[in-house]
């Protein structure tokens, strides 16, 4: 048993089989700092960087390989790219924005793989880090979600249009305008691709801690004092529930971001009455 | 008197606190869409039981009204860590 015990602890980093007195959760800082792999300054390429390029190569891979040769009764891969598309396009494109949408389903389906596959990397053996709990990458892509429905509706209405829709809906009576007008501009303009970064970022934040403390909440059980040798099973019982739902919220959320950001060009676009 | 009583004793009580206060803070914001979003889930299955043949679209509206609420948790989380 203790020799089995001395295997594990050779397999687990130092942070979680030093002896301690009380069990301690690495700080956050430390859970989610990127040290520099190459380069150095604040330009390096950092662990959460080069697994972005990966991800980045791994779409292009697929999708340029299921896609070079394209036949008529589609099978393999092909198969499983042209059924994202449509999924992506029947439910989301056609569903929220309408058939006028159909030049935006390219961005959509590309948002929803690539936010898919940068939350995956969380669950995915020997990775383990998902790309978007680190605040950079889903910011960067509010922003061009936040660029794109902004030149959707200047381009529908215009620009003095696309402002007055924002900040004059139509059927509130004339005085009310001095609160909603304000808080209108600002839902629409900062609150959206805000609460859009917020929450891709959060959700795979606090899904990364959970499952960093109910690994090493197993390991401290196992390796640290015999009386409670017992109960690491609890904990990685619900560590690999916790994977699983993990999985279900990368789906979730990169759904939701491709469908959050066709609501908002719909918004932008749509004609009021 | 016994109500300044249960007060003083209350504050007593908060000023020994040690550890994360934004803790509780997080737990405040995790009720309101907790909330909100067990009524959406529950008005949209009603309307699924009465019309199955609208299934479908009801589901996305609730996808989208679920990710409008429940940011608001997860604006209470990401405030826990900066507040630490």
């Amino acid at each position: 048993m203790s020799q089995l015990s001395g295997t594990l602890a050779a397999l687990v980093p130092a942070i979680v089989a030093a002896p301690r007195k009380g069990f301690e959760i690495p700080p956050t800082n430390e859970i989610f700092h990127g040290k520099c792999i190459i380069g150095s300054g604040t330009l390096c390429l950092n662990r959460t960087s080069i697994l972005l390029f990966l991800v980045f190569a791994v779409l292009a891979v697929l999708l340029i390989a299921a896609t070079a040769r394209p036949r008529l009764v589609p099978s393999g891969a092909q198969n499983l790219v042209e059924s994202i598309y449509d999924f992506i396009r029947r439910d989301i494109v056609i569903g929220v924005i309408g058939p006028e949408g159909e030049r935006y389903s390219a961005y959509l389906v590309s948002l929803f793989l690539f936010v898919f596959l940068a939350s995956l990397l969380e669950v995915i053996p020997g990775i383990q880090f998902p790309v978007t709990s680190r605040m950079a990458l889903p910011a960067v892509l509010a922003i061009m979600s936040w660029l794109i429905y902004n030149f959707a509706g200047i381009k529908a209405k215009g620009l003095g249009g696309y402002l007055k829709g924002i900040m004059f809906p139509p059927g509130v009576p004339k005085p009310l305008y001095l609160i909603v007008t304000p808080i209108e501009f600002a839902a629409a303009l900062i609150l959206r691709p805000f609460t859009l970064a917020i929450r891709l970022f959060a959700n795979f934040f606090a899904g990364h801690l959970l499952l960093v403390v109910a690994f090493v909440g197993s390991a401290y059980l196992f390796l640290g004092n015999p009386a409670t040798k017992a109960f690491f099973v609890l904990t990685l019982v619900g560590g690999i529930a916790g994977v699983g739902l993990e999985i279900f919220i990368a789906a979730v959320q990169a759904y939701v971001f491709a469908l959050l950001t066709a609501a908002y060009i719909r918004l932008a676009t749509v004609e009021e009455h | 008197m016994h109500v300044l009583h249960v007060v003083a004793g209350v504050l007593g009580i908060l000023a020994e606190i040690k550890g994360s206060v934004s803790m509780i803070g997080y737990g405040l914001s995790a009720i309101g869409p907790g909330i909100g979003i067990g009524i959406m889930v529950g008005k949209t299955v009603e309307g699924q039981a009465r019309q199955p043949e609208m299934a479908a679209r009801l589901q996305t509206t609730m996808i989208l009204g679920i990710a409008f609420t429940d940011v608001l948790a997860l604006i209470g989380f990401v405030g826990l860590f900066i507040a630490g």
